[in-house]
């Protein structure tokens, strides 16, 4: 129940106290609201936090300016979360940003949905109006919480002040425990205004949330037999390999009983890019051999992986000759979309632990049989490998007038067409020994990122992959580069959806991070515009964006640097121009209309359907 | 039921806290699922209550709402009672049309189906019951020969039925 109480008045004495409807002796230390908050944040060693002030959360700025953890001034709040996010995508703690009531509050709604659906602690402080008015349609006033609540982890209204330092402590272990996730804190006006006791609570346990981590020991077993046996494994990594800092173990899995590996897009930088065991990302826009191996593999290792659509393909006819292991710590990830052999609920790194303890240093496995899956599997690489090769492969045909390149006079492109995966490779070349990381935003560009870019560490590559939000990279490429200062930031966008959060090269500039934006300027809203071409007869409706901006003014204009390469010999020197440069740089590429994301399972279909590779019906 | 379609009686058990009700019937009603019957109230421990929630789904689908269910942080228990033997009881108030002619017949149809009947007037009769949903089924059958003029029903509350040992007989 929510008191009936007045508005503190910042003049009352202290020891009034709302709700106790009389004077209580003075105890211990007391501090508002604010200042409680700001006190838990120091003891969950939040170093940065991400927001926009307004009516509400004036007390907490207050009180942050004076001795608060470092703030970063996003310019809007679905940046601010994002933000958070990529910070906590980089240092594997939770993210924090500060948003006030009503229109702050929902902005952040974006952040915290895509947050969530990749399993990221970000946790989200916002502002209410005072307790009394809640319910009444009050200035700025929305019911956060309900509206937040099926896309969060879980979600509080502080009721009041007394309570707020155990909602705290419980939200950063609510948001970084178990399945980590997205959780809001609704601070009303009054709460925050208003004073308590500061005790922070030790540890906390929580009667109906207690996470289980430890494998079960019968399962592991099983799961032993199942990779004992095998002829043709596959092992299917996912974002939970990152969660859980599990690439130690899965890399000596794989090399143990050299296993191959695909990455979800979630799960790039779960096992080193460069590997020979590696196959490259799997699903609707997964590499040849991934998609292969997948389906005609007798024995697929789910680790922290969930069988998304985006993965599968159709459902029925997904790796239907393997035998299943899931490793995942959420009991609801097992048999949501497919019934596996050995389900095995647990961290993935403490799973992988016990089932390399369990097979020993030289396990007896099928050692006979390897050498011929991993050479059938080098066969599909070289197939695969022919369609990636950007250089050999020409887009057949060209766009025409809406392309960037197009040239009115004579008919044709201007010049030897830039292709968008040649930036993203030269890229590649030039940073490979620089330990980047790489954050995109969603589209064509992110895919070419995944497909063109290895990425040998976790932690490297930022991408929304559930809810795939547009304007991501950008915010998400503040808070890496607050979390890691010496480290080389890029984010690749597009000439769309960079400018979903163009405002944020301010606080960039601003709080003078040096992040390299790389823009794949192809005048079109490319992902929707590749379907449109393979599958609804050529009509570009709506994907079209005619004129661009002047990204290098735009970038000027903003007070970052910005150089744009229009001919394939200016790709390179711009790359590297721009990465030498100090400061924030923007990088515009004209690039190919026409390029397309290959390959691609068209929806609805069987990952052996991969455009632009003829059918390869399994016998 | 239609379509191997299973209906399950759930007995959660929750925090008592604001929010929690919205939590679990927005997790299924998210889902597109139906609930059919309804009931909470707070347990002996005032801090947790019991939701009682019959839904139905083809297996796989109960399956993921029980551990969907179980995932919410504010749900401490999950317990399929359909699984095992249990006790349900529901209550329905009915009004019906007594007519002069009726009334005796209705009193007894009361009387044998163990109901009450609460208020009396010179055409109706509103009257008690309470049982499994068969019961009250059975009841509103017969009643609505006389004519229902008005009918309200709780939820179905539910219980798990206590195993009997041979021992503890021996005990007693």
């Amino acid at each position: 129940m929510i008191d009936e109480t007045r508005s503190p008045d910042p003049a009352e004495p202290l020891a009034h106290h709302r709700g106790s409807g009389g004077v209580k002796p003075l105890r211990g230390i007391e501090l508002t609201g604010a200042q409680i908050l700001i006190e838990c944040w120091k003891k969950e060693g939040v170093e940065v936090v991400f927001g926009y002030p307004g009516a509400t959360t004036i007390d907490i700025h207050h009180y942050l300016k004076e001795s608060g953890p470092r703030f970063i001034l996003t310019r809007h709040e679905q940046a601010a979360v994002h933000a958070a996010e990529g910070y906590a995508r980089v240092t594997g703690k939770p993210g924090v940003a500060l948003v006030t009531s009503g229109p702050g509050a929902t902005n952040a709604v974006t952040g915290l949905a895509a947050a969530n659906l990749d399993s990221i602690p970000v946790i989200v402080f916002s502002g209410q109006v005072a307790r009394m008015m809640i319910g009444n349609d009050a200035f700025q006033e929305v019911d956060i919480v309900g509206v937040t609540r099926p896309i969060t982890k879980h979600n509080y209204l502080v009721r009041d002040t007394e309570s707020l330092a155990r909602t705290v402590k419980e939200a950063f272990y609510v948001a970084s425990s178990g399945r980590p996730g997205a959780v809001l804190v609704d601070l009303p006006k009054d709460v925050v205004s208003g004073r308590a006791e500061f005790k922070y609570p030790g540890r906390l346990k929580l009667r109906a949330y207690q996470p289980h981590l430890e494998p079960h020991p019968k399962q592991v077993a099983k799961a032993v037999e199942l990779l004992k046996k095998a002829q043709r494994p596959v092992l299917y990594a996912g974002g939970g390999v990152i969660m859980s800092g599990a690439s130690e173990p899965l890399l000596a899995l794989a090399e143990r009983l050299q296993i191959p590996v695909t990455n979800t897009l979630m799960g790039l930088g779960g096992f080193p890019g460069t590997h020979p065991l590696f196959l490259g990302m799997l699903g609707m826009h997964g590499l040849y051999q991934a998609n292969m191996a997948v389906q005609e593999c007798d024995l697929l290792i789910a680790v922290g992986a969930r069988f998304d659509d985006w993965v599968t393909g159709k459902l029925d006819q997904f790796a239907r000759k393997a035998k299943i292991i899931q490793i995942d710590l959420d009991p609801t990830s097992i048999h949501k979309r497919i019934t596996t052999e050995v389900p095995l609920v647990a961290d993935a790194r403490l799973a992988l632990a016990s089932i390399l303890e369990s097979l020993g240093e030289a396990p007896d496995y099928e050692k006979k049989s390897r050498p011929a899956w991993l050479k059938t599997i080098a066969a599909w690489r070289a197939e695969g490998d022919a369609v990636m090769d950007y250089r050999k492969t020409d887009p057949a045909g060209c766009t025409g007038a809406t392309c960037p390149v197009w040239n009115p006079k004579t008919k044709g492109c201007r010049t030897e067409p830039i292709k968008p995966q040649m930036v993203i490779d030269t890229l590649y070349q030039q940073t490979k020994d620089r330990d980047a990381i790489i954050a995109t935003e969603v589209g064509q560009h992110q895919l070419w990122s995944a497909q063109y870019y290895l990425y040998d560490k976790p932690r490297r590559f930022l991408t929304s992959g559930g809810l795939a939000v547009m304007g991501f990279g950008l915010p998400a490429a503040m808070g890496a580069q607050i979390a890691r200062p010496g480290a080389l930031v890029v984010d690749i966008a597009g000439d769309g959806s960079i400018l979903m959060n163009i405002q944020e090269l301010v606080t960039i500039v601003e709080e003078k991070l040096p992040i390299k934006v790389i823009i794949l300027n192809n005048g079109c809203l490319g992902m929707v515009r590749q379907s449109q071409q393979l599958f609804y007869g050529k009509c570009y409706a709506d994907t079209m964006l005619g004129r661009s901006p002047d990204f290098v003014k735009l970038a000027e204009a903003f007070g970052a640097k910005g150089f744009r390469a229009e001919r394939v010999e200016e790709v390179a020197p711009v790359i590297e121009k721009g990465l030498a440069a100090e400061g924030p740089v923007v990088m515009e590429f004209i690039v190919c209309q026409q390029a397309l994301v290959y390959p691609m399972v068209p929806a609805g279909q069987d990952n052996y359907h991969m455009l632009p590779f003829a059918q390869a019906e399994a016998d | 039921m239609e379509n191997g379609k299973l209906r399950r009686t759930l007995s959660v058990l929750v925090d008592n806290e604001p929010g929690v009700l919205a939590r679990v019937t927005g997790l299924i009603s998210g889902r597109g699922f139906n609930i059919e019957s309804l009931s909470v109230a707070e347990t002996m421990d005032p801090a947790v209550s019991l939701i009682t929630l019959i839904t139905s789904g083809s297996p796989p689908i109960i399956e993921q709402i029980i551990k969907q269910l179980r995932k919410l942080i504010n749900v401490i228990k999950v317990v399929d009672l359909t699984e095992g033997d249990y006790v349900e009881k529901q209550l329905v108030l009915v009004k019906v049309r007594a007519l002069e002619a009726h009334r005796a017949e209705i009193r007894s149809l009361c009387e044998i189906f163990k109901g009450k009947i609460l208020d009396v007037s010179p055409r109706t009769y509103t009257m008690e019951f309470t049982g499994n949903e068969k019961k009250i089924r059975d009841i509103l059958t017969l009643l609505d020969d006389f004519g229902i003029e008005e009918q309200v029903s709780t939820g179905l509350t539910a219980m798990p039925r206590t195993k009997l040992d041979k021992r503890d007989r021996r005990a007693n």
